[in-house]
């Protein structure tokens, strides 16, 4: 097992030197530069705009600029925002967490609904449920995450008014942030003084929901058709059949012995749909106006806020990396003959 | 009385506007103790019964039958929660396959605890020394360290003998062995049947033995059912039908068992193949292989009639009492 760990890191290097390349390039490739995007409407002058150019050492050649880059990543100098004066980690960990809350809300309703869907559209291959919810997650995969969660504010916010149109929290609440997760702060918060903050826990909840449901839409979706196909082949094993001859019940058979061997692909797959949730954040997070990094970094590109961008990005991808990682771990757990292999 | 009784026993798959009878018309009975062969080429629908008499079709069969009945219990009229409590506990399976017929996310005396814990709610220190015991009486080596083995570290052989210590868990009346050393290598094949034929008797079972190996079910059963295309051809005594095969058809199989053809230049073997869903002849289900083929058996369908200890499906049996 340890070197099993050992080897998955190994490969990591050179996927952290890829991420680097792609994303200095990338924002260098957009037009205009941080000193033009900031001026704006103003004529600028151009010796001005060269001596800002050079305080932020992007007069230097581009190679250089990049030696730079890696130099402070080595030395574990992540940079300041071009804008706030602030730290790129700062910013990340104030406002980590109100993404984190969003993505684990929005795979938790993907897994649960995803994984259910699937194995009961498995158990009743062929019926009107299976061809319904298999027609639903197309529906759902094909479906444009910006225009999903317009169709759903208008409807449940803006129609219905069950739930808020933006934000994590009704501005009437005064809550101070211990976590950074909403509906922890909110709930300690209304449990130290209830007439207060009295429905705090219920108003984070009503804001959270529609947000999460829209990302996890995908995620929901992959999940439920992965599972469908994954139980329908461990279904015909003949471990299940030794499994039914034992005189189990059909819950456990189903639900121990089936799952279990097809839950393998299905990890794989949710795993996989973390970078899937990253991206989906910055759609998601933009349209809910939700204080997350997908939205800091939205606003990042839109500043030309090169540390801000680069290492936004470096560190999301980083995540999603190490939550891919930690799914081939739990794969060797789950797959025995995975673990045991030399 | 007898332990299991089958009388009538059809089971179809397929849509009603289209069917296709697996089974047709089977009958069967196994006293407690002994050892019953049944035979036949695949597709005959040996397994199929033994899988609609444990209710493992799933609902894709639909099974039909005159009296299907194990220890007093009618199995036709039972619910599934009833049967669960005999399956795998009265009556248990071992299946062909024993690579992939244990489940591979889990440990071998996992798989073993579980049928105890199921049928016989053993819990704890007790659970896991029955289990040991189990795997001791498989002859396992090393038993010990072997229940926290996963199954894929195990070879054929050693994967059958844990699945023959899931099969007898729970002291079972009847242990149905479907080509239970079909996969396995020759070296194998003998001591699992020792091993299977050594249990029964300690035990006391019954034991169903399918197989197409007609040299196994000549050393260790007592009776045997030949099966054709979902029929029973014939049954009886094992000598008598060793000595005097009544059935063209299990005169056919004999022949094409190698050691019977010591000198002879060719092996045996009778051509044609098992009729499928749609190419089923109007009269008896052999007539377009057999030797010995007639008028009347292209015309007309023969029964099951009763015959030495035993019965025959056949107009014109091979062996008969005043010849």
């Amino acid at each position: 097992m340890f070197s099993f760990i050992l080897r998955r890191l190994g490969l990591l290097l050179p996927t952290f030197f890829g991420i680097t390349l792609i994303t200095f390039g990338l924002i260098r490739l957009i037009p205009g530069d941080p000193v033009e995007v900031m001026v704006g409407e103003r004529t600028l002058d151009p010796q001005m705009h060269a001596d800002a150019m050079h305080r932020l050492g992007l007069d230097k050649p581009i190679y250089l600029q990049y030696v730079d880059y890696l130099h402070n990543l080595a030395t574990g100098h992540l940079g300041e925002s071009l804008v706030t004066k602030d730290s790129v980690w700062k910013e990340f960990t104030t406002l980590f967490p109100a993404t984190l809350e969003l993505a684990v809300m929005a795979m938790l309703f993907a897994a649960v609904f995803g994984l259910l869907a699937g194995v009961i559209a498995a158990i009743k291959r062929g019926s009107i449920f299976d061809h319904g919810v298999m027609g639903l997650a197309l529906t759902g995969f094909s479906m444009p995450i910006f225009w999903w969660g317009l169709i759903l504010i208008m409807f449940f916010s803006v129609k219905l008014g069950w739930t808020p149109v933006s934000g994590r929290l009704d501005l009437a609440f005064d809550i101070a942030p211990r976590t950074g997760f909403m509906l922890i702060d909110a709930w300690l918060a209304e449990a130290a003084d209830p007439s207060l903050n009295a429905g705090a826990f219920k108003d984070a909840l009503k804001h959270l929901i529609l947000p999460a449901i829209v990302l996890g839409t995908i995620p929901l979706a992959v999940i439920a058709r992965m599972t469908r196909s994954s139980m329908l082949e461990v279904l015909r094993e003949d471990y299940v059949r030794t499994a039914r001859a034992k005189g189990l019940s059909p819950a456990r058979v189903i639900f121990i012995h089936t799952l279990r061997n097809a839950m393998i692909p299905v990890l794989t797959v949710m795993g996989l749909q973390v970078g899937t949730l990253m991206g989906g954040a910055v759609l998601t997070e933009t349209i809910f106006s939700w204080p997350g990094i997908g939205k800091w970094l939205i606003d990042a590109i839109s500043r030309r806020d090169y540390p801000v961008v680069q290492n936004g990005i470096l560190m999301v991808a980083t995540l999603v990396i190490l939550v891919n990682f930690i799914v081939d771990i739990l794969y060797g757990i789950a797959n025995p003959r995975i673990r045991h292999a030399k | 009385m007898s332990l299991l009784q089958i009388k009538n026993l059809s089971v179809e798959f397929g849509s009603d506007k289209n069917p296709f009878r697996a089974v047709e018309g089977l009958d069967l009975t196994v006293d407690q103790g002994e050892i019953v062969g049944i035979v036949g080429e695949s597709g005959s629908g040996k397994s199929v019964t033994m899988m609609a008499m444990m209710g493992l079709l799933e609902g894709q069969g639909r099974i039909v039958a005159d009296k299907l009945q194990f220890d007093g219990k009618n199995l036709l009229t039972i619910s599934a929660r009833e049967r669960r409590k005999i399956v795998g506990k009265d009556i248990s399976m071992i299946f062909q396959d024993p690579m992939t017929a244990l489940n591979p996310s889990f440990t071998v005396g996992y798989q073993i605890m579980e049928v105890l814990k199921l049928h016989q709610g053993l819990r704890g220190a007790a659970l896991k020394a029955r289990a040991l015991e189990l795997m001791e009486m498989v002859e396992i080596p090393a038993a010990a360290s072997r229940l926290s083995a996963y199954p894929h570290q195990l070879s054929g052989g050693m994967s059958q003998r844990v699945a023959i210590a899931m099969a007898i868990a729970c002291n079972p009346k009847l242990l149905i062995a479907d080509e239970p050393t079909t996969a396995l290598d020759v070296t194998i094949q003998a001591q699992i049947m020792e091993l299977l034929v050594s249990l029964q008797q300690s035990q006391n079972m019954a034991l169903i033995l399918i197989t197409h190996d007609l040299a196994v079910v000549a050393e260790v059963a007592q009776r045997l059912a030949v099966m054709y295309a979902g029929q029973v051809a014939e049954m009886g005594q094992v000598p008598d039908i060793f000595r005097h095969p009544s059935h063209p058809y299990t005169e056919a199989l004999l022949k094409s068992i190698p050691e019977h053809s010591k000198g002879a230049h060719r092996l045996s073997t009778l051509p044609g193949i098992v009729p499928g869903q749609y190419d089923r002849p109007s009269g008896c289900l052999l007539s377009p292989r057999c030797p010995y083929v007639q008028e009347r058996c292209r015309a007309e369908r023969p029964a099951l009639t009763a015959q030495r200890q035993g019965a025959v499906r056949c107009h014109f049996p091979l062996y008969d009492k005043e010849s």
